[in-house]
């Protein structure tokens, strides 16, 4: 698994690293132009004007401090202030079962491939799953994720197309109940956070979950496209005011997309990547390392 | 460097370079760097931000400053007259092959919005009295063929599948069905897939040689970052696109790569998706989106707010002129220029004179009317011009000499001046209070 994220980021790195050591090749001494050039590659890998802002401003306060002179070290530093940035706690194990994840997202980013990621990471683990299939407005998203809980081997609770979401996931957690299942996975429609009405619809699966389970046993993990630009912050903001998002999984990124508003999102609401999706298989799945991460994307090796 | 305030930076940077005459290389610069932030903020590539910005600069350096705007709205305004017409100048038909049926292919990144489209455009082409067909050609994803045939249902539109078929013969048998069903468009959903992915982009290429598509369009997601231009190369390089559909762009997105890809492609951006229900495809106006990547909203408001008071004035000052009986030759060709600009001379031209009225039946205007008259008019000196009255027969003779027309012409011409001067006095009163709704000019 690990060479298949190392794989696919191998690319994205490549010209990365590519840029990265122009960039350093032309300065020999710490310039400004080296610091506009790391700019753009933080800039071409969606990370955003604010975030590389900052990253810039705090890697130069690095450079004076330390009194660097080699532009190579600048590439340690940046690293480093990227790992930190990244490095922010992720949800904790709960001790009792069943957890349920909820898990929302705009339209297309990866919901149900990642949902039946979980569901074999989960059950790999030994643990009993249910899917429950509240995405009741796509056309034949029902049968989307039933097609994978047969894939998988693992249940899915579903109702018919247009009923009430809140009513399915009701259903869904009394079934997991009834059935002392482990980890509950809830599909959602996909939507966009600036539909106001789709938004309330979601927050009322939400109290549905919270009033069913207690918070501690309820996991909110948005799923964000590694190839979404700035919107992702408006994404990630809106979902997090409504669901109280727990953490990210970033999806697709084995193109060559390098998914770097995660930085943002990381810098400015303060919400951590847990997963991140490789692949439309089932084992196209890893937990998110922050070091890793960086490094896959900066280094040569 | 945080750019939380921009667009009170920009205004800052507006005000300062207000009330010069040229614009000069750092009226521009100055102005662009805004701009080059704006759109980077827009998710506008990079490279392409560099190369336009950099396109603009040596086209806006130099140009007179319009009287009512200050040079960075100046620029902006260059800025966004650029960024529309790279966007594209006209509205952007599907196109029709000249054999019935038109095969129209849909590729794109997993998850940008394939099969919505695929239905929706069967839709929209339904609505305009076409009779498409849909072929599911995506057997990867979960579901994917049935989600198409839920939406063709809904749609009463024919869906094409196969079972146990790979994707290529799913298409290569749908233009046969499609034949057999006397429909005349066929279009073909494919799965997502990867620019990456060698395998899948070769399938590609194969459905393409097998149906040979009048459109391969490109579906792309509003909301794409800076990746955009490797994936609208990498999909155009293999399979040469025919155009592009923008789909989510009722999200809060600025939508920047929409321009990135237009600049790789150089396709025509053809449709916009603004909402999941399936009649929620629309045309694509350049204008807008150039407006909401640049993000300028305020400034591009306050500009078109200065320009309009500038028109406005000098409708005023013609209002004026011909209350006051001033109204002179030089007017009217004035407004004559102005109006061919605008579109309205048709409108207008009854009140013209030297129009022959025999051409404005069926708002058929001849450019040669113009001609003639602007050169009858330009044949007179300036003072002729101001004061018609003392046009004499001498004077007569020596316009029609000069601007190459008959005295009968002339003649025409200065009547007719006449008379329109006393009908548009006469409407100028009847416009009282409701200038300038009722006037003729705009
Ligand atoms: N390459 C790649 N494709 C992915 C990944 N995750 C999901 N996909 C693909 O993205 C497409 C959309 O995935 P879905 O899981 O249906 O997305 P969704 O968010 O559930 O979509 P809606 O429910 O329609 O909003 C499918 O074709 C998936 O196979 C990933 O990590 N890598
Ligand atoms: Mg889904």
């Amino acid at each position: 698994m690990l060479a298949k994220l190392k794989n696919s980021l191998a690319r994205t790195r490549q010209r990365l690293v590519h840029q990265l050591e122009e960039a350093l090749s032309l300065h020999s001494r710490i310039s400004p132009e080296l610091y506009d050039e790391l700019e753009e590659i933080l800039i071409t890998t969606d990370v955003g004007l604010e975030t590389s802002g900052r990253v810039l401003e705090e890697l130069k306060a690095r450079v004076k401090e330390s009194r660097e002179e080699r532009p190579e070290m600048v590439r340690e530093f940046l690293k480093e202030i990227l790992v930190d940035l990244l490095s922010l706690p992720v949800p904790p194990a709960i001790d009792r079962p069943p957890l349920a994840i909820l898990v929302v997202g705009v339209n297309g980013v990866g919901k149900t491939t990642s949902i039946a990621k979980l569901a074999a990471y989960y059950k790999a683990k030994g643990c009993s799953c249910l899917l429950v299939a509240a995405d009741t407005f796509r056309a034949a998203a029902g049968e989307q994720l039933a097609a994978w809980g047969e894939r998988l081997g693992v249940e899915i609770v579903r109702s018919r197309e247009g009923s009430d979401p809140g009513a399915v996931v009701f259903d869904g957690l009394a079934a997991a109940n009834a059935r002392r299942i482990d980890v509950v996975i809830i599909d959602t429609a996909g939507r966009l956070h600036t539909k106001a009405n789709l938004m309330a619809e979601l927050e009322k699966v939400y109290r549905v979950c919270t009033r069913n389970l207690g918070d501690r046993n309820l996991l909110t993990l948005l799923v964000l496209d590694a190839g979404t630009g700035q919107n992702g912050l408006n994404q990630a903001r809106v979902f997090q005011e409504t669901v109280g998002v727990d953490g990210i999984i970033l999806a697709k990124l084995d193109g060559t997309a390098r998914g770097g508003i995660v930085l943002a999102v990381a810098d400015q609401l303060r919400l951590p990547v847990v997963w991140v999706g490789t692949g439309e298989q089932p084992d196209d799945l890893r937990l998110f390392d922050a070091r890793e991460f960086v490094t896959a994307l900066f280094d040569e090796t | 460097m945080i750019f939380s305030n921009l667009a009170g930076r920009l205004q800052e940077t507006l005000r300062k370079l207000r009330g010069k005459g040229k614009l000069t290389e750092i009226d521009v610069d100055e102005a662009l760097r805004e701009v080059k932030l704006a759109l980077l903020e827009a998710d506008v590539n990079f490279r392409v931000v560099r190369s336009f910005i950099n396109r603009v600069r040596e086209r806006a350096i130099g140009k007179e400053v319009t009287s009512s705007l200050t040079p960075g709205q100046m620029v902006v305004k260059i800025v966004h007259q650029e960024l529309t017409a790279l966007m594209g100048a006209k509205e952007e038909k599907i196109r029709v092959a000249p054999q019935p049926p038109t095969v129209v292919l849909l590729v794109g990144l997993q998850g940008s919005g394939k099969t919505t489209t695929t239905a929706k455009l069967g839709r929209y082409l339904k609505m305009q009295g076409r009779r498409p067909m849909l072929a599911a050609a995506d057997i990867y994803r979960p579901a994917a063929v049935r989600q198409l045939q839920i939406l063709g249902e809904k749609l009463e539109l024919p869906v094409y599948f196969s079972e146990g078929k790979d994707p290529v013969a799913i298409a290569r048998e749908a233009v046969a069905a499609v034949k057999k069903q006397n429909c005349d468009y066929l279009l073909v959903d494919t799965a997502g897939r990867l620019h990456v992915n060698e395998e899948l982009m070769e399938e590609l290429r194969a459905i393409k040689e097998a149906v040979r598509p009048e459109e391969i369009l490109l579906v792309v997601d509003a909301m794409t970052g800076q990746d955009a231009v490797n994936v609208a190369r990498s999909f155009h390089e293999k399979l040469a696109l025919t155009g592009l559909v923008l789909t989510k762009l009722e999200s809060d997105t600025r939508g920047g790569a929409a321009l990135s890809i237009r600049e790789v492609t150089g396709c025509p951006i053809k449709l916009v998706g603004t909402g999941e229900k399936l009649e929620d495809l629309e045309v694509f106006y350049p204008d807008r989106l150039a407006s909401r990547i640049l993000g300028m909203g305020d400034v591009l408001t306050l500009i078109e707010k200065a320009e309009a008071a500038v028109e406005k004035d000098q409708a005023r000052d013609l209002f004026h002129k011909i209350q006051d009986d001033r109204l002179t030759l030089e007017d009217f060709l004035e407004q004559m220029r102005q109006l061919r600009k605008s579109g309205l001379l048709q409108q207008a031209l009854s009140f013209l004179p030297g129009v022959n009225p025999k051409h404005l039946r069926g708002m058929q205007v001849s450019e040669e009317d113009f001609k003639h008259l602007e050169a009858i008019i330009q044949s007179m000196t300036p003072e002729e011009r101001r004061n018609p009255s003392i046009i004499n027969a001498s004077r007569r003779k020596r316009i029609a000499r000069g601007s190459g027309r008959s005295i009968q012409e002339v003649n025409r011409l200065l009547n007719q001046f006449e008379q329109s001067k006393k009908l548009m006095k006469q409407l100028a009163r009847m416009g009282k209070g409701g200038f300038p709704m009722k006037f003729p000019f705009p």
